[in-house]
């Protein structure tokens, strides 16, 4: 368990953190979700008691980090992947880590076994590449069996087969009763991942609720149609008391059955070429709640186009 | 704008109890960080190289030099005097390996790896200091009585003074200034800015006196500098007499040098954002 209350960071005049409040629960993944520059990071080394806050506080199981004993037992974490002397070799990295907290060694190579890094175990930090960097990080988070995980981006630098990895480890620990906090810029990765969410955005506290919450509250159903008689199809919508938004070519119906638009249509004797469900994605969901908090817009010469278009740079226009 | 959260239910406790690890618990002490700050300094390449040459520049410098020295030399100076030559460019190694062993965990992140597993940064620093102390130590006392025993063995000449104890002294003294460079290196957390501070800590005080003597009033300033640099310091311990004394006072300062700033260092740490 990970409670913060009212952290909050200041560098001069710029608040990068403002004014926290929440809590990251065992047995579950936690997604703290955020566009660049949210604060995420800052409020992850404020945890580790790395960074000190500007006012309020954060409790580890109850405790301030620096009173923990057996910290490395207590969380584990991954920040950056490149936290390590490149000179380093990867067994001795994670040894010196082991024997900081009194952990015995062969939890060194029980570590390195489970990230898949024994074949290079005595090889040079510095040659491995990010993914294998990753995999470093991991280890050396898992190194004390810890009952909180956290881990900063890491699906970066991963291939689909780590990043599949990663997320099946995530659930394994949280399944386990272990409290896992996972932080992304990417709401499609959470959303495979994480069955809570904590988003922020520019330092505030967007939203702090369970995945499934998230999904019901900002995803829009709609049934889509493409039909060659568009005219006759939008009256016999009208004589059945629904509406239809025309975009483009397609025509979107919201609140309405597929199966009903279907059968309606067979009814009448209507050639459709298109019929089917849609779920707008959660990252629209996300970048509308992110919107007015994103705090490097990208500007684009072309104008948007749809999904497609920069972080949040429509957004800015509604 | 509006938190959004779910709303918990009254009484309903998580799901599943926290995990519990089979591994025993071990409340994490000095001796722990000891034997880290071990494993670190023996597994980076940086150490060999800068003890490497240091034990060159002690050992084959001592002994080129050795046989070169007339032999009433030794009447007045220990068999270990030779070291001495070495020993000037070799505090450079120990400086060097000083710095590094904070610095490049600053300029790696290792630092924030190492801080979130002991977040007693008190007891991080104070291993780092005592394992970088007794390495560099050892190395110049070995470095030191090897010339010491080499000139006995081929130098055919008596000499009057023990050298035993200058090789304590020497590398007493070559080690406090690599620990002075430790402590700069943690206040500094850059290693080329830390590297060429103390360049100017062990060399600006041996070139200063005679620029000072410009100015009449600076004359005792003048003779201080000139009695209590580097250089004059490690030649009094191993050629002292005694109206100049061995080296005692220069290495008692030298000493507190180093205590005020490894206190600078463990309260620069504390509460810095890393």
């Amino acid at each position: 368990m990970i409670a913060l209350e009212g952290l909050t960071k200041r560098y001069g005049e710029k608040v990068a953190v403002n004014n926290l409040t929440f809590e990251v629960r065992p047995g579950i993944v936690t997604g703290f979700l955020g566009p660049n520059g949210a604060g995420k990071s800052t409020t992850m080394r404020m945890i580790l008691g790395l960074d000190h806050p500007t006012s309020g506080a954060v409790r580890i199981e109850g405790r301030r980090y620096a009173e923990l004993r057996d910290p490395l037992r207590t969380i584990g974490a991954l920040l950056d992947a490149n936290a390590n002397h490149g000179g380093r070799s990867a067994y001795h990295h994670l040894l010196c880590l082991a024997q900081s907290n009194g952990l015995p060694e062969r939890r060194v190579r029980e570590v390195l076994d489970v990230v898949g890094l024994s074949a290079v175990a005595r090889k040079k930090a510095k040659g491995f590449s990010m993914g294998m960097g990753q995999r470093l990080g991991i280890a050396a988070a898992l190194l004390g069996d810890p009952r909180i995980l956290m881990f900063d981006e890491p699906v970066n630098g991963l291939d689909p087969e780590g990043i599949h990895w990663i997320r099946t480890l995530m659930q394994r620990l949280a399944a386990e009763g272990r409290t896992v906090f996972v932080s992304s810029h990417l709401m499609s990765e959470m959303a495979l991942t994480a069955e809570h969410l904590v988003v922020i955005g520019q330092g505030r506290l967007l939203a702090d609720l369970s995945m499934a919450d998230f999904i019901q509250r900002n995803s829009r159903a709609y049934v889509r149609v493409r039909t060659p008689e568009r005219e006759r199809f939008l009256d016999v919508l009208r004589s059945a008391g629904l509406t239809a938004m025309e975009t483009g070519g397609t025509l979107e119906l919201d609140g309405v059955a597929a199966e009903q638009v279907g059968e309606l249509a067979a009814r009448h004797g209507l050639v459709l070429h298109e019929l089917s469900p849609q779920q707008a994605s959660l990252e629209e969901a996300f970048m509308r709640l992110t919107a007015e908090s994103v705090e490097y817009h990208a500007h684009s010469d072309t104008p948007p186009a749809g999904e497609r278009a920069p972080w949040g740079a429509d957004w800015k226009k509604g | 704008m509006t938190t959004e959260r779910t709303q918990q239910i009254p009484g309903q406790a998580p799901r599943t109890p926290s995990y519990v690890s089979p591994i025993p618990i071990r409340q994490a002490n000095l001796g722990h960080a000891l034997a880290s700050e071990w494993t670190k300094i023996r597994s980076v390449r940086s150490t060999m190289w800068t003890l490497g040459i240091f034990l060159a520049l002690v050992v084959v410098l001592g002994c080129m030099v050795a046989g070169l020295i007339g032999a009433d030399t030794y009447l007045n100076a220990p068999y270990t005097m030779p070291a001495f030559f070495g020993l000037l460019l070799g505090q450079m190694c120990l400086v060097s390996l000083g710095v590094l062993v904070v610095s490049s965990e600053y300029g790696t992140g290792m630092i924030r790896t190492t801080f979130t597993a002991s977040p007693q940064r008190h007891r991080v620093l104070a291993a780092k200091i005592i394992v970088f102390f007794l390495v560099a130590f050892v190395t110049a006392a070995v470095a030191i009585a090897v010339v010491g025993l080499y000139t006995q063995l081929t130098v055919d000449a008596p000499s009057n003074p023990a050298w035993l104890p200058t090789v304590f002294k020497g590398a007493l003294y070559v080690s406090l200034m690599g620990v002075l460079a430790l402590a700069v290196g943690s206040m500094m957390r850059h290693s080329a800015g830390a590297i060429t501070t103390m360049l100017g800590v062990v060399l600006v005080p041996a070139i200063l006196p005679p620029f000072l003597l410009f100015n009449e009033s600076l004359v005792d300033v003048a003779q201080f500098v000139s009695d209590y640099n580097a250089i004059s310091a490690l030649s009094l311990i191993f050629e002292g007499s005694p109206s100049t004394g061995h080296g005692g006072a220069q290495t008692a300062l030298l000493a507190g040098l180093t205590v005020v700033a490894c206190a600078g260092a463990f309260a620069a740490q504390a509460n810095r954002d890393v």
